[in-house]
């Protein structure tokens, strides 16, 4: 595999750090005077999500890390698995665990198409798009003459997702949600 | 890929204007005090050997009559010093220099630096002129002056002259791994507490000559004991913790600067960089008497950078790296 020198590192470029998968979000570059230069080196370690701050001296480098993003369509689960269908017209399926799911697993509806992020051929992660459409299939009864006060009430949609929606909102609507904050966005036309 | 507007000068039409008027005030400001414009070369035959300045090669089929090969220079130093043995007086440059690798915030592989010596001056003297320069165009308060000792003791709470190397390690340790500390020598410690603790701390006190360098970190700068350690007669100065200049009270000796070059480049050697060339047209200049002067180079897009309020140097310059 490919390395990375400190001046080749910039936001985005996968790297491996202590074994694990990490991507570079800054890279600063500072040096005092006539002396020794360092890399102050912000990463977000892809297997825990966590941020690092790390050091480095100039000319350091760094393993790059076989970490790419694809885009798969959504097929079933079996339980234990995700499986992914990779959108190239490959057929190439891959399943992805729980781990690799998890927050999308709330927004994952059959045919629909994600990012997987495969690390060494494997799924890492999973991101939806940052809007999805889904079927309300259970909330309250709409009542009558409350829309103008702008009133929420909780809605669950068909993936299981519960959302704060408005109202007059009925069971069967299909909603647009922004997956990023959870939250509602409109109602989408059933034509 | 090429972004589409990336054809245009990152700086607005106003801070071209303001570089413009400051080349003239500074130009203004050497014609008062009778120091002479000079020009020298920008590609030369040889690099430097200083560890932590890495020149870029040129390779043109020839130059001159000489074999292949050159260098960008990385500072007008050794070709002003040749003037100055040559007789030239006070002289002053401003030059386009290249660094290669770095490239930051506050750092781009080419910039323009004003250099300039005067025979006579000790690095005091020097100061005072530097202050006037920099203050004059400013508009800040005089700089005060602080021992590179001070500084750490004040800002890092450590004595860079008398901590052992384990106590300068333990203090890294906090940005970096134990193994990476591997095989850092005493200055890669220094260097990495002034960078994150001194020099931030530097941005709170105004604008302050740091002074007093240690010995390894000489440099070009001649050496004197003081307080019982022996200190190098170099100086830098901080505006709002930006660093601005790096100054000396040259070194004359050419004895002395000959074991400072094989010094070099022995640590090169050590590193696993290429050694250098020893610049003997420069040696045999200090063979033949250059005299007693200090000089300092100046960051001129850093200098803009602090007139204008800016944080980044790509506000100052046209085309940075990323989109020459």
């Amino acid at each position: 595999m490919a390395s990375y020198s400190t001046n080749e590192f910039r936001g985005g470029l996968k790297v491996l750090l202590d074994g694990d998968p990490c991507i570079i979000l800054e890279n600063e570059f500072v040096k005092p005077g006539k002396g020794q230069a360092f890399n102050r080196v912000k990463l977000r370690n892809l297997m825990t999500n966590r941020q690092w701050e790390r050091t480095f001296k100039s000319g350091e480098s760094l393993e790059a890390a076989d970490v790419i993003d694809q885009e798969m369509e959504y097929l079933y689960t079996d339980g234990e698995f995700w499986h992914f269908m990779k959108t190239d017209g490959s057929f190439e399926q891959f399943p992805a665990d729980a781990k690799a799911v998890g927050d999308a697993l709330k927004w994952l509806k059959e045919q629909d198409v994600y990012t997987v992020t495969l690390y060494n051929g494997a799924p890492l992660t999973v991101s939806p798009p940052n809007f999805v459409e889904l079927e309300v299939v259970d909330t309250d009864p709409g009542m009558k003459g409350d829309t103008a006060q702008g009133g929420t009430k909780p809605a669950t949609l068909s993936t299981g997702a519960v959302v704060n929606v408005p109202l007059f909102i009925t069971i069967g609507e299909v909603l647009k949600v922004d997956t990023r904050s959870g939250e509602y966005v409109n109602r989408v036309k059933n034509s | 890929m090429i972004d589409s507007l990336q054809w245009r000068p990152s700086t607005s039409q106003a801070v071209l204007k303001s570089r413009a008027q400051q080349l003239a005030w500074v130009r203004g400001f050497f014609a008062q005090r009778n120091v002479m414009e000079v020009e020298t070369p920008v590609l030369g035959r040889h690099g430097v050997t200083d560890i932590n300045i890495d020149s870029v090669s040129a390779n043109p089929a020839s130059i001159g009559a000489h074999p292949a090969g050159g260098w960008l220079q990385t500072s007008p130093e050794y070709h002003m010093k040749r003037m100055l043995a040559a007789g030239s007086g006070p002289i002053y440059q401003i030059a386009r220099v290249f660094r290669d690798g770095e490239f930051g915030r506050r750092h781009n592989p080419e910039f323009s630096l004003l250099e300039w010596y005067r025979p006579g001056f000790t690095d005091v003297d020097l100061m005072e002129e530097v202050s006037e320069l920099v203050c004059g165009w400013l508009g800040c308060e005089p700089p005060r002056t602080m021992d590179y000792r001070d500084a750490f003791l004040r800002f890092a709470g450590i004595d860079p002259f008398l901590a052992g190397k384990d106590e300068l390690s333990e203090r890294c340790e906090q940005w970096m791994e134990s193994s990476q500390l591997d095989g850092f020598s005493r200055d890669d410690y220094l260097d990495l507490l002034m960078s994150y603790q001194v020099e931030p701390a530097l941005a709170d006190v105004g604008p302050v000559f740091v002074t007093g360098y240690p010995e390894s970190q000489a440099a070009l700068a001649r050496v004197s004991e003081q307080s019982g350690v022996r200190q190098a007669h170099r100086f830098e100065l901080y505006v709002g913790g930006v660093e601005l200049c790096n100054g000396y009270w040259e070194l004359t000796d050419p004895d002395e600067q000959r074991r400072r070059f094989e010094a070099d480049n022995q640590a090169r050697r050590r590193v696993g960089k290429l050694e250098m060339p020893i610049d003997q047209a420069f040696m045999a200049a200090l063979d033949s008497g250059v005299p007693d002067c200090s000089g300092v180079a100046l960051g001129l897009d850093r200098l803009l950078m602090l007139k204008l309020g800016l944080d980044e140097l790509a506000g100052v310059i046209a085309f940075p790296a990323d989109r020459c």
